[in-house]
């Protein structure tokens, strides 16, 4: 017996609708759950004042600046390196043994657990180097975890732009360095903002890495080389020893706001920018 | 006695084991459209693509023979002002994800020529050159890549006038384009002629009939022939071209 095309039909939209509810259902119960639990403990004074009592009670201004200094130093360094490392893979080598063996290191490494790089990093930059649990550690250790999706996101998004601009390009004259920046990053740039902006995210999501390298201290910071906690560390130490459940929310439904913030700051940048570019 | 715009001598290319030119000769004269024909993977792109040396971009070619452009050995000239001294435009229309004015000024900025009067000044003489000024004037600053298949051609010819070129490279400039703007494509080759040495490969042979004066027929990495375009379509000395002009093969 042979179910007639339109039935079919019907139960593929169906299902397929369905799919795609049920995740965005999930999404925004998680969300939801969050907020709703951690809005409402979230003050003026939450988000500026010392954290008093190991989180029981003041605020996480430390924690907001370990965040945001734990982000600035591993993207600091990653979005160059990766940025650069991209550019040497898809422009200036040729496709060959050499390339395919470092493509393939850096997708094993991409899919390495995190916990992995807060072990290294103990060893290399806490132990080895004697940085210590400071934010430099952890940086560092974060820079080295977001590194393959950085190259790899960057890499795509340069092998994605059309041969002929290259191709143009070079015959008016341009070095192969002019050719990269005036014929391949500008189009590339949504693509490799993307990475980008995806190392961020997972660089204050990050928990173990960042408790192996950087401690747990809930000083405010005063130098790169102190150590510090990012708001997802709080958290979890907030959250893990019942410390305080009010607090634990609060500091949630900071965070998830600031990723909804710098994605959505992100991504309107980067749709003005390409719009820029079609219409200018 | 004349010089010529390009000779070359004996000319070999190889991709990595594969023999794409065998041992051409040709010399190209100035100030004239010359029109290569043949077959399609005959050879005529890759030929075109040695006079500006844009096949050192593809890993493996080796070249043997002598090529001298403009009287200077190929070698010899630095290949960025090589490029420059020799425009190309490509089959397809290939504008920039830019504006009409950025497109055209795109070569100078990369070679930091002219301040920005001269860089304006070279824009409205470059699309005056190519017929788009009238039209284009007041819209300097939309996207290139709303404008028709035919204007975004000669936005491209432009682009490659914009560097001062004196040899221009033209690899089937028209197999894209509708009859009518192939003709108004050809009748600008016509108005550039007089400045500029024109190459242009073509598998139309009735293109190159009506646009060039001198024609050469390759064939399997061989040029077969070559000469006045008038002789060789109505006298040809080789049976090769005898059987392609003919329509015997492809
Ligand atoms: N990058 C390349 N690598 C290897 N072979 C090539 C390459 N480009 C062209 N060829 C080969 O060289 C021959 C001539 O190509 P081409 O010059 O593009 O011919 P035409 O322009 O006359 O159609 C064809 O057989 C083609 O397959
Ligand atoms: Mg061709």
């Amino acid at each position: 017996m042979r179910i007639p095309p339109s039935i079919t039909q019907k139960i593929a939209k169906i299902s397929l609708t369905l799919a795609c509810a049920s995740a965005v259902a999930a999404l925004v119960f998680v969300i939801g759950f969050v907020l709703v639990g951690g809005l409402k403990h979230v003050t003026w004074a939450f988000l500026t004042e010392p954290i008093l009592d190991m989180g029981r009670a003041g605020g996480i201004l430390p924690a907001i600046v370990g965040t945001i200094l734990m982000v600035f130093v591993a993207i600091g360094i990653a979005a160059p390196l990766g940025i650069a490392s991209a550019i040497y893979l898809a422009e200036y080598t040729q496709e060959g043994k050499v390339t395919q063996t470092i493509r393939f290191g850096i997708n094993c490494l991409a899919g390495v657990p995190s916990i992995i790089f807060g072990l290294f990093g103990f060893i290399l930059f806490v132990v080895m180097l004697g940085f210590g649990w400071s934010i430099i550690s952890g940086g560092l250790s974060l820079a080295a975890m977001v590194l393959p999706t950085i190259i790899r996101t960057a890499e795509e998004a340069m092998r994605a732009v059309p041969r002929n601009y290259r191709d143009v390009a070079a015959s008016l004259g341009a070095t192969r360095w002019q050719v990269v920046t005036r014929a391949v990053l500008p189009y590339a740039l949504p693509g490799v903002l993307t990475g980008v902006i995806l190392g961020i995210g997972r660089s204050i999501e990050e928990t173990a890495v960042v408790i192996f390298t950087a401690g747990s201290a809930v000083q405010m910071p005063r130098s790169l080389f102190d150590s510090a906690r990012t708001m997802s560390v709080h958290f979890y130490i907030l959250a893990r020893e019942g410390i305080s459940n009010d607090n634990a929310y609060a500091t949630a439904a900071v965070l998830i706001c600031t990723i909804l913030v710098i994605n959505i700051t992100a991504y309107t940048m980067m749709h003005r920018l390409m719009r820029g570019r079609r219409a200018a | 006695m004349r010089m010529d715009s390009i000779t070359c001598t004996d000319l070999n290319l190889f991709y990595g084991d594969f023999h794409a030119l065998k041992s051409v000769s040709v010399s190209i004269a100035p100030k004239r459209i010359t029109s290569i024909i043949g077959p399609s993977g005959c050879g005529k792109s890759t030929l075109l693509r040695v006079f500006n040396r844009m096949n050192d971009l593809i890993p493996g070619v080796r070249i043997t023979g002598d090529v001298s452009v403009l009287g200077r050995p190929l070698l010899d000239e630095d290949i960025l002002k090589l490029r420059r001294t020799v425009g190309m435009v490509f089959q397809r229309p290939n504008p920039f994800p830019l504006n009409i004015f950025e497109n055209i000024a795109y070569g100078m900025r990369i070679h930091g020529i002219g301040n920005r009067s001269q860089v304006e000044e070279t824009v409205e003489k470059c699309l005056t050159g190519v017929g788009l000024w009238e039209d284009l004037k007041d819209k300097l600053k939309t996207g290139a890549l709303s404008l028709s298949g035919e204007q975004q051609q000669r936005l491209c010819i432009a682009r490659a006038l914009a560097t001062k070129p004196e040899i221009l490279l033209m690899d089937e400039p028209c197999s894209a384009l509708d009859p009518i703007a192939t003709a108004h494509i050809e009748e600008l080759m016509q108005d550039l002629r007089s400045e500029y040495t024109i190459v242009i490969v073509t598998h139309n042979m009735q293109q190159a009939a009506r646009v060039s004066e001198d024609c050469g027929f390759m064939l399997l990495g061989e040029l077969i022939e070559f000469g006045k375009t008038t002789q060789l379509f109505t006298a040809p000395r080789d049976e090769r071209t005898e059987d392609y002009i003919s329509g015997r093969y492809g």
